[in-house]
């Protein structure tokens, strides 16, 4: 039995976890090597670490704080966050990642998910692309142009500060309207609209060379309302390597509809775990009682 | 000295991590002379059939490999080291592999994801030997587009569209098709279990 993979992410910054970090049975809460043991511990399928530091240093540190994690760690781990170059692969790989993350630098630059497939593997390349619905014009048709984001600047392909009351669009079952749906690929942290399609960019990325695709809802990301079914399903169904669903966890029933409804391969999320209120194990109960395969 | 097989493009590292993890000294071993003083060898096999066949061929690794291997040193293929038993492969038509087992690697078809990443289960076929204290229906985890079809030799089989060899036995030839160094703590039962023949 193939499983369903869950993903719980560390965000990290100066080498230090960020972001609602409420465990109480921490030494040391903001530790990602502790963190990453917990993890391990409880079931984790694989674990994501993004670097939100902006300095240099903050770089430096990023390696040591993926020695330290690696050690100890048995499972796949993903790294990401400011990867622009085959030397920044180079050494997060080293220091004990398994795959690297990239995104801004791989719609900036495409040669360099393809240089990164021949030099590592396509297995050690993941391609994060954030993405957001295309509002419809009076006309019916989709424009690239996004509305003008009023969300914090983003240095990660995911974020988790949460968006009070936001609605994003229900994603409604296979309806004519939902055929027609398009979303635009943001780079720079979810700020800057690029306007690539996000299906045809998925599908490039995989012709590239991309061994799996980390999509995350911009829409959904840090509401808590749900992962955006229909844009992982849409994305998941168009290429042939694995989607890693993101953007929205706010409880089990979530990751239920993202792996039946939404065909996602993996889901990721960050604080759902972070603040002790579902365990991974619990999580993964839950969604065995429900058809979801899932290792346990 | 326990040699992990560095042929420039395998996992030489985390395999390494995990191995001296478990308390084993061992090293990446590039050259044939420091080859033919290994007590064991671990190949951590990643990437392309040919190009890793050609590599090895280059490095004057292949001849001192299966010296090694006739003359019984304990040998465990990883990934693409399990691959490499086989005759060949599909991934590299006219390129031999070692041939210590007979068939040839095939690509998974019919799939809506190919390559298959990530956990899935085995099935024991033997209880000994790699898989000793390894629970039936145990997960490991699994990074590959090819597989080795089963044969007498299989100790445990996954399924992912077709049956697949998940791990061999023949005398001092181990492999395993998933990844030992990442798949948690059953991925170090079977990586122990080959430290401690």
């Amino acid at each position: 039995m193939f499983a369903k993979r869950i993903i719980p992410c560390l965000d990290c910054k100066d080498g230090r976890v960020v972001k609602g970090i409420q465990f109480v049975n921490l030494r040391d809460a903001g530790d990602p090597g502790e963190l990453a043991e917990v993890y391990n511990r409880e079931g984790a399928d694989e674990l994501v670490m993004l670097d939100i530091s902006a300095s240099r240093e903050g770089r430096a540190t990023l390696m040591d704080t993926v020695t330290r994690v690696a050690r100890k760690l048995f499972i796949p781990l993903t790294v990401g966050g400011g990867v622009r170059t085959l030397e920044d692969a180079r050494w997060l790989l080293g220091a004990g990642s398994d795959k690297v993350a990239i995104n801004t630098a791989a719609v900036e630059t495409p040669e360099l998910i393809t240089e990164l497939a021949e030099r590592f593997g396509s297995q050690a390349v993941v391609v994060a692309i954030d993405a957001r619905r295309i509002e419809k014009t009076e006309t019916g048709n989709s424009k690239l142009e996004t509305r003008n984001s009023k969300m914090e600047t983003r240095h990660s392909v995911r974020d988790d500060v949460p968006v009070p009351n936001f609605q994003f669009p229900v994603s409604g079952a296979a309806s004519a309207e939902a055929a027609a749906t398009r979303w635009t690929v943001l780079t720079y942290g979810g700020t800057r609209p690029t306007g690539l399609e996000a299906v045809e960019w998925a599908q490039r990325v995989g012709k590239l060379g991309a061994g799996e695709i980390l999509l995350t809802s911009m829409d959904a990301d840090g509401t808590q309302a749900g992962f955006d079914c229909e844009l992982t399903a849409t994305i998941s169904r168009a290429v042939h390597i694995p989607v890693i669903a993101s953007g929205g966890a706010g409880g089990p029933e979530h990751f239920a509809e993202v792996f039946l409804r939404g065909a996602a391969d993996a889901a990721l999320a960050a604080s759902i775990f972070h603040f002790e209120t579902h365990t991974i194990r619990g999580l993964k109960e839950y969604l065995r009682e429900r058809g979801v395969p899932v290792r346990i | 000295m326990i040699a992990l097989l560095d042929y420039g493009a395998g996992n030489v590292g985390s395999v390494l991590k995990a191995v001296r993890y478990l308390g084993f000294p061992a090293q990446p071993v590039s050259s044939p002379e420091l080859l033919a003083g290994a007590e064991k060898i671990i190949l951590p096999g990643q990437g392309h059939f040919g190009a890793m066949m050609k590599a090895l061929a280059e490095r004057r690794l292949l001849v001192t490999l299966r010296k090694k291997i006739a003359a019984g040193t304990p040998y465990l293929g990883i990934c693409l080291g399990l691959q490499a038993l086989y005759e060949s492969s599909e991934e590299a038509p006219g390129i031999a592999g070692l041939g210590l087992l007979r068939g040839k690697v095939r690509r998974f078809q019919t799939l809506p994801k190919v390559p298959q990443v990530g956990w899935n289960q085995l099935q024991l076929r033997a209880h000994g030997g790699l898989f000793k204290d390894v629970a039936e229906g145990s997960f490991v985890y699994y990074c590959h587009s090819y597989y080795g079809p089963v044969i007498p030799e299989s100790v445990a089989v996954t399924e992912y569209g077709e049956t697949y060899a998940a791990g061999v036995e023949k005398g001092n030839v181990w492999a395993v098709q998933f990844h030992p160094e990442k798949s948690g703590e059953v991925g170090l039962r079977a990586l122990r279990n080959f430290l401690e023949i």
